[in-house]
């Protein structure tokens, strides 16, 4: 994990640096002068050569200190710090939803192929998977928030603004898993062992629920952590969209001022997620199937 | 007295895109309690999908048993509701798989399947059961029962899984285990044991078995009575050892000239039955084998032959061939002329004798 | 008596009598045009293109022109509202421009996202990915390390980081920051396809037919090229049609975000991210997009699913 977050780092920094301008040019009407540019380079360490800032950087990341963000003149740790719960309690709200929702869905849509509720899971979890989730939030606030006037637009802070943001975002990951739920249930009803469980006279609910189910929900399981992880990376969307105090939102907004130390550290943060995501993925195969043993 | 089991004029079809498949075709026989009948065939002759037909498991889209009737025990199986049907399952009649690697559940152990049908049916509880899988495992060999009763079965070898499928089928004593090809997917030697356990637990509980495999060579050993299917029908019926001594289809000979010899010279080609089994979709008019026979005659691409009895045969024996039939054309040939040799006959009687001697089918 | 070759005919004559053979490939043509989604999402893709080509020819107004005297957030006709314009048949935006024309000709831009950059990622992708997976040793190590590292990258964030850096610069203004976005896109998607063909590489590369073909004195470049990837393939195939939409969803997330096709060019994100600030006073600017880009990639959806049912052997219905 470490010299993938190493590397990680390295580009982000490479890219970041390679861009044409600095954080100061960003106020075309109001260009700071030449020496005042020239203190904030040295106070942020912009001056020095390149490859000494990265290897200072990165020193400090070893001793967790994140620098201070150029844009918004705070200690980036403080940043995060305030916009991380957001961004976790948005996205889990998103992943219990989903699960919610799609778990149920998938187990029925496979035991009732091509029925209408197949079909209507089907249609649902296309759509979920195939439009992005912007297009999904202007149809949603079309409906909701314009026409219904059910729920406030932008914000975060009460349940009605929590509302849309965290439907919108589940809608994604729902669709996805109700797909990998409905595929892995039709997978495991096919097997030999089933047919062998029906023939000691077994109930066709005690075969589902006691044979089938355990087998299925094993690659679901698995899914749930990468699902996490691209929830949370991905929610910078719908915290621009809906401006949610998240750390998307900061991201993304940091991106385009070249604010350097946030751009590193949520990157970083990101990729520490997805990285943990994978390696959930074995961990959660080793407890659940037998047949696999995790090296203790 | 009444047979154990009696099936009668079974039709069982599949519904696909390309057209109906009539994979059992008015297949009839009887299982006496205690009896084992063998069941031979070529891939896709119907064997298996016949067993199935018997415990009701054919899936219901694609497949439908469309007609006949089986009779268990003086009752109708096919016009039992569910819940009755469940209920001999695993009970009164029990299956064993071919596959034992695919055929038993990799995320549950050994012990809660071999226990599921012993509560289910007997109403044991979890000790009592506990107690009888132990047993059971013990019955079927498999060595330090009691430590392996909570293993998984990808902890166990293939022949200790299929003895683990037989320790689940004997479960709760049934009175026929239906066995479809239950050694193919395992080592010859294994292969020899588990026969030999199959015979012994036969015999010992009095169990009627229908042993369903494409290998003469298993059925020689352990069946009373065999039937040859083709098609989807039967197109010999006979017990064991007339079979392999006076076999009355060409077909059936077909079987035993392709078995290799041991003996024969290095240069002696196999002699495989040509062609390919008929489509079961539109399968020819007259007699299904006839395209590969090459004994045929104008009446057999025209006619197909009904299943009966031989003149001057021992026993039972029942063939659907217009030559083999009162007044055919083959009724005086000997087909071991044709390999010229008598030997492998004779060891073939001699085993089936010994079969014949020993068992003695329960009335 | 019946000679042996004539039981063969007769018996081969009733096998083939009763259906037709067809080839794999001839299978999975059938079974894609059964499929009603599939065919209704190739028509719609086909007819995208045919707007994007004629686009010249079609659109009523010009894109990014503004007129003299602009009648600016008109909405569609339909509405009938007393802010419409006989004029502009869907309405027009913030600077007055049609939003027919607009949606019309940005229509080219998600096309040509969408097929270029997957063509790149396809060419290097499976190049290396053969080379890696059949000669393995420190090549595929490398190209492991390497995948490794990219995975670690939330998708999306690598092109925004990517286009948002570059954005400025010289390179980033080509065709009007089309160029920047196929290279981002081709950068972060050539690795994943890369890997998928080294994976498939390696399950085959033990199979019987390339021991056979080795056997008999194939080169591995004849190896590569005429026995591993037509045997992989399908699951290229598969991926090669889920990417399109991706990449036409990458183009129309950034433009959104402001940091795409640079105005005024127009693209169906970027329409999204100008309607987005008057989206309660005319709606429509930002629904009409977002329908296209909704349209566009159910198409390429049902198209990529059909494709998979079509292509995996072992799903008969």
């Amino acid at each position: 994990m470490i010299p993938t977050l190493f590397f990680v780092a390295l580009i982000t920094f490479a890219l970041a640096k390679a861009a044409p301008g600095s954080p100061f040019d960003k106020n075309p009407d109001k260009p700071p002068k030449q020496e005042t540019i020239d203190k904030w380079n040295r106070f942020y360490g912009l001056d020095k050569p390149v490859h000494e800032q990265f290897i200072l950087y990165m020193s400090n990341v070893a001793k967790l200190d994140f620098g201070t963000s150029i844009r918004r003149q705070r200690p980036v740790a403080d940043i995060l710090g305030q916009g991380f719960p957001v961004t976790a309690q948005l996205g889990i709200q998103a992943l219990l939803l989903a699960l919610a929702v799609a778990l149920p869905l998938g187990v029925i849509s496979a035991l009732r192929q091509n029925t209408l509720i197949d079909y209507g899971s089907l249609f649902f979890a296309t759509i979920g998977t195939t439009i992005p989730s912007f297009v999904m939030a202007i149809f949603f606030i079309y409906i909701f928030a314009l026409g219904l006037k059910l729920f406030p637009i932008t914000g975060w802070g009460t349940p009605q603004h929590m509302v849309m943001p965290t439907v919108i975002l589940a809608m994604g990951a729902a669709a996805f898993l109700a797909r990998i739920t409905r595929a892995s249930m039709l997978e495991a009803i096919r097997q030999d062992y089933v047919r062998t469980a029906r023939s000691k006279g077994l109930r066709e609910q005690v075969v589902i629920v006691g044979h089938v189910l355990k087998n299925a929900l094993i690659p679901v399981a698995t899914v749930v952590g990468p699902a996490a992880a691209g929830l949370i990376t991905g929610s910078f969307i719908i915290e621009t969209f809906f401006s949610v105090p998240g750390i998307g939102r900061e991201y993304v907004q940091s991106i385009t001022a070249l604010d350097y130390p946030v751009i590193m550290a949520t990157t970083l943060l990101y990729a520490f997620f997805i990285v943990l995501a994978n390696l959930s993925v074995d961990l959660v195969y080793g407890m659940l199937d037998p047949r696999i043993k995790v090296a203790k | 007295m009444a047979d154990l089991l009696e099936v009668s004029d079974l039709h069982t079809q599949f519904f696909t895109r390309d057209g109906v498949v009539r994979a059992v075709d008015g297949v009839t026989f009887q299982v006496a309690a205690g009896e084992t009948l063998g069941i031979v065939g070529e891939s896709g002759c119907g064997k298996s999908v016949t067993a199935l037909s018997l415990m009701r498991l054919i899936p219901q889209p694609p497949g439908k048993i469309v007609k006949g009737s089986i009779m268990f025990d003086g009752q109708d199986i096919l016009k039992m509701d569910d819940d009755d049907v469940r209920g001999i399952r695993g009970n009164n009649i029990a299956m064993i798989f071919q596959d034992p690697m695919t055929s038993l559940n990799p995320v549950l152990t050994i012990s809660r399947q071999i226990s599921e049908a012993l509560e289910l049916h007997l109403k044991m509880d979890k000790s009592e059961s506990r107690k009888r899988t132990i047993e059971l495992l013990e019955l079927v060999n498999i060595p330090s029962a009691k430590k392996r009763v909570d293993d998984y079965p990808h902890q166990f070898s293939g022949g200790m899984r299929q003895r683990v499928m037989i320790a689940m089928a004997l479960s709760c004593n049934p009175k026929l285990i239906l066995a479809d090809e239950p050694t193919t997917a395992l080592d010859v030697t294994i292969q020899a044991q588990i026969l030999d356990l199959l015979k012994n637990l036969a015999r010992e509980f009095r169990t009627a078995f229908i042993l369903i495999t494409h290998d003469l060579g298993v059925v020689a050993g352990m069946t009373q009575r065999i039937n040859v299917m083709y098609a989807g029908r039967i197109v010999e019926k006979a017990d064991t050892g007339e079979l392999f001594a006076n076999p009355k289809h060409p077909y059936t000979w077909g079987l035993l000239r392709s078995i290799p010899r041991l003996d024969e010279s290095r240069k002696a080609k196999l002699v495989p039955i040509e062609g390919l089994p008929p489509d079961l979709i539109a399968p020819p008019p007259g007699c299904k084998f006839e395209p590969r026979c090459q004994y045929r005659r104008d009446v057999c691409r025209e006619k197909e032959p009904e299943l009966v009895h031989i003149p001057n045969a021992k026993s039972d024996h029942e063939s659907r061939c217009w030559g083999t039939q009162a007044g055919g054309w083959l009724v005086d040939t000997d087909w071991r002329r044709e390999i010229g040799d008598t030997r492998l006959i004779e060891a073939i009687k001699q085993e089936t004798a010994s079969v014949t001697a020993t068992e003695t089918p329960g009335e | 008596m019946a000679t042996a070759s004539t039981t063969q005919d007769r018996a081969a004559e009733l096998n083939v009598l009763a259906r037709k053979q067809r080839s794999l490939w001839q299978d999975a043509a059938y079974r894609l045009f059964r499929n009603k989604a599939a065919v209704a999402g190739l028509i719609v893709i086909f007819s995208a293109f045919l707007i994007a080509i004629l686009s010249g020819f079609i659109a009523p107004y010009s894109p990014t022109l503004i007129p003299t005297s602009p009648a600016s957030q008109m909405e569609p006709l339909w509405t009938g509202s007393k802010y419409t314009d006989p004029r502009y048949l869907l309405g027009t935006d913030f600077l007055g421009r049609d939003i027919l024309s607009r949606l019309i000709y940005a229509s080219r831009v998600s096309m040509v996202v969408g097929f270029i950059p997957t063509s790149i990622v396809f060419a290097l992708g499976v190049s290396v990915g053969l080379t890696a997976g059949y000669f393995g040793g420190w090549l595929d190590q490398l190209l492991m390390r390497f995948t490794d590292i990219v995975y670690a990258f939330p998708d999306f964030l690598f092109l925004l980081i990517i286009v948002a850096s570059f954005r400025n610069s010289p390179f980033g203004k080509i065709m009007d920051g089309l160029l920047l976005i196929f290279v981002a896109i081709a950068i972060v998607g050539w690795v994943g396809v890369a890997r998928l063909t080294r994976g498939q590489v390696l399950s085959l590369k033990e199979r019987e037919f390339v021991e056979a073909a080795r056997s008999v004195g194939a080169t591995p470049r004849r190896l590569m090229t005429k026995h591993l990837l037509p045997n992989a393939l399908a699951p290229l195939i598969v991926t090669a049609a889920f990417s399109v939409p991706g990449a036409i969803l990458g183009e129309a997330t950034l433009s959104f975000l402001g940091v795409g096709i640079i105005p005024p060019t127009p693209s169906w994100g970027g329409m999204i991210n100008e309607g987005f600030p008057l989206f309660a006073a005319n709606p429509w600017a930002v629904l009409l997009p977002a329908m296209c880009i909704s349209v566009v990639m159910l198409a390429f959806t049902f198209v990529g699913d059909g494709l998979r049912d079509a292509l995996d052997p072992r799903m008969k219905t």
